[in-house]
């Protein structure tokens, strides 16, 4: 694209400077938000533009917006800049470089639902991004944009940020709740729904970084605007963070709807030294296997298009696979992580994970027979729709898609039995 | 009296004002990471420090420090080099790379050079995949980033961390 929408620091140097942000528009839509529009008037055009959450499951932001009651008081927006899943890295740059967007778009989403507080919840390793966030917020107080009485206004708001510590459950957002309130980061039973009983059992919204970043051009142009990009069903731009076995890896800012084959040929440079695609994951680690042939790559990535190939776009972290790759060692990469990562609340997907990491080390390391490899479906297959969460049932969709799809590669790993079997 | 607070009596002040006054015990993660600062790891004292700050209890405060990785309960290293081998990043060479440095450095994964200054650790995706190999130091109060790594950058890195602390040192004799 030659001009961004979220992305615009690359169209515009210094974009990260408050005066820059402002000689461009910045923070016009707040003010025009807060000083001559009604905030079910916002939640309107949100929901006008078809704007759907960018975290991942894709939930249409202004229907999210719409849920808190006005009945129980205070309001409380959370921005989710836990960014943990692997091959995820959009809302990183954001931050670092658009971070007013992002801040702006806070701001009119507290407006929205009338919230005078709203928290950053940053991933710890972000340290550096939570200082940068610190500061630029200090500068909306200096300038005016933040605090008491905004615009003349008796409208009011403050914004904190808030350090995680290395735990990509808290990224799921009842678990990054009770982190938020001091607890361990274990998710909640749902409902009640955080809408209606979030931080301290408050209404509150959570969104991710790159929703709340689409917010402020949305206000400012109109949903019709926002419209003219991307599909029907799915509107708008989407950042996808593309790694793995490309020659350009990086974040493209695209229309949604563009396909697989543009992304990684075009926008990616293909694959290095010429080498054979083999399977792509469209979610991160949380994927279900996509087989890279012809029809997946002519597919459009969009929130519907992927349901079709069996998969799920998620947060769009396409991580590109090359035929130099065995899938079981796929497979025990993804599932040591969700191992690492299961929080241990529930025991289907803390022994699971576990058991699995077990048998694909067995398998990976030679030393396994046929009979594992269905042991190991087994054990995914008793996870599924067992587990309190999504991280669980997130981890068996690497194992059961390449034991599907793959299968000659775990073949091939318990027919070379490893010298140590042999002897 | 309270050590933490004396010693950062503005900072635990700053923390708190983020939350709510009947919702302290939010502020226990930052209070870590305050009481974390110093010493690279949480001692008993941070523990019943916090804890009262916070107005709950010794044990909540020492589970919080369980459940999170990038907190410690005992002295691993002055600086964590913690390198990531998670799926992108192995696509690019990662693990190779974790396996030179560690040679280099003389020492395993989980271990601590022979002068305490630096602890090898592998981590998951710290959101830097298309800038492999990377590895993130987290030390002093800090987490730095260091992208698009070979293993002699690496190792020019670790360098200039000794030259710092051994500077730091000479100041304070
Ligand atoms: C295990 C797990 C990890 C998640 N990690 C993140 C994350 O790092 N960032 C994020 O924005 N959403 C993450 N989500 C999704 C959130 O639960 C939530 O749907 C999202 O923050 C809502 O914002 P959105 O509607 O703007 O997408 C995760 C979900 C699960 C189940
Ligand atoms: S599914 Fe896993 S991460 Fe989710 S609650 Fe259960 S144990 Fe925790
Ligand atoms: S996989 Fe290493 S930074 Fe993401």
């Amino acid at each position: 694209m030659s001009q961004h929408i979220l992305l615009r620091h690359r169209d515009i140097p210094h974009l990260d400077r408050l005066e820059v942000y402002q000689q461009h528009g910045g923070f016009e839509a707040f003010r025009k938000a807060v000083t001559s529009l009604q905030p079910t008037e916002v939640i309107q055009v949100v929901k006008d533009s078809g704007l759907r959450g960018r975290g991942g499951a894709g939930f249409p932001t202004g229907l999210k917006w719409s849920f808190c009651p006005n009945t129980i008081w205070p309001h409380y927006v959370v921005a989710n800049a836990d960014e943990s899943e692997p091959g995820t890295f959009k809302d990183r740059e954001i931050m670092e470089s658009n971070p007013f967007q992002f801040l702006e778009g806070l701001m009119i989403a507290a407006f929205a639902i009338q919230a005078n507080t709203a928290y950053i919840y940053l991933r710890g390793e972000y340290w550096h991004i939570g200082k940068l966030l610190d500061q630029k917020i200090a500068e909306l107080e200096a300038a005016g944009l933040l605090g008491e009485g905004l615009f003349g206004t008796n409208y009011s708001l403050r914004l904190y940020t808030h350090m995680g510590a290395g735990a990509y459950i808290c990224g799921e957002e009842t678990a990054l709740l009770e982190s938020l309130e001091g607890k361990l980061g274990q998710p909640r039973l749902r409902p009640p729904f955080p809408a209606v009983a979030g931080l301290y059992a408050r209404p509150t919204v959570i969104n991710n970084v790159e929703t709340l970043a689409n917010v402020p051009p949305i206000i400012q142009n109109g949903a019709a605007w926002y419209r003219d990009f991307g599909t029907d069903k799915s509107p708008g731009v989407k950042i996808f963070s593309l790694s793995g076995h490309v020659n350009r890896p990086g974040n493209y800012e695209l229309p949604l709807g563009t396909t697989f084959r543009e992304l990684i040929y075009n926008y990616g440079g293909g694959i290095p030294e010429g080498r054979n695609i083999k399977a792509i994951m469209s979610a991160g680690a949380s994927s279900t296997l996509i087989m890279a042939d012809e029809r997946a790559l002519d597919t459009p990535m969009d929130y519907e298009s992927l349901v079709g190939l069996g998969a799920s776009l998620g947060s769009a972290s396409v991580i590109v696979l090359d035929e130099t790759v065995n899938m079981a060692w796929l497979a025990q990469k993804t599932t040591h992580f969700f191992k690492h990562e299961s929080c241990g609340k529930c025991t289907p997907c803390r022994e699971g994970t576990y058991w699995m990491t077990h048998i694909l080390d067995r398998i990976v390391a030679g030393k396994a027979a046929e009979a594992d490899v269905e042991l190991l479906q087994a054990v995914a297959g008793q996870m599924q729709g067992k587990c309190l969460c999504a991280l669980g049932e997130f981890s068996i969709l690497p194992v059961l898609s390449s034991i599907q799809k793959f299968r000659s590669d775990y073949l091939e790993k318990v027919a070379t039995p490893s010298l140590e079997v042999q002897s | 009296m309270n050590a933490l607070r004396a010693q950062y009596p503005e900072e635990v002040e700053r923390i708190l004002a983020k939350y709510p006054a009947e919702r302290k015990r939010s502020a226990v993660m930052p209070l870590l990471y305050l009481a974390q600062r110093a010493e690279g790891y949480i001692r008993a004292q941070d523990l019943r420090d916090i804890a009262e700050i916070c107005e709950i209890s010794i044990t909540d405060v020492a589970s919080i420090v369980g459940f999170y990785t990038l907190y410690y309960d005992q002295p691993l290293g002055r600086y964590h080099i913690q390198v990531c081998t998670d799926l992108p990043c192995a696509l690019r060479g990662a693990e190779d790379f974790l396996r030179q440095l560690s040679e280099k450095l003389g020492i395993g994964v989980g271990e601590t050079t022979p002068d305490g200054l630096f602890h090898l650790e592998e981590v998951k995706c710290i959101g830097a995949c298309h800038r492999a190999p990377v590895f993130q130091v987290q030390g002093d109060g800090e987490i730095v980033f260091h992208e698009n790594q070979t293993v002699e950058t690496a190792l020019a890195v670790i360098e200039a961390l000794r030259e710092q602390a051994r500077a730091a040192k000479g100041e304070q004799a």
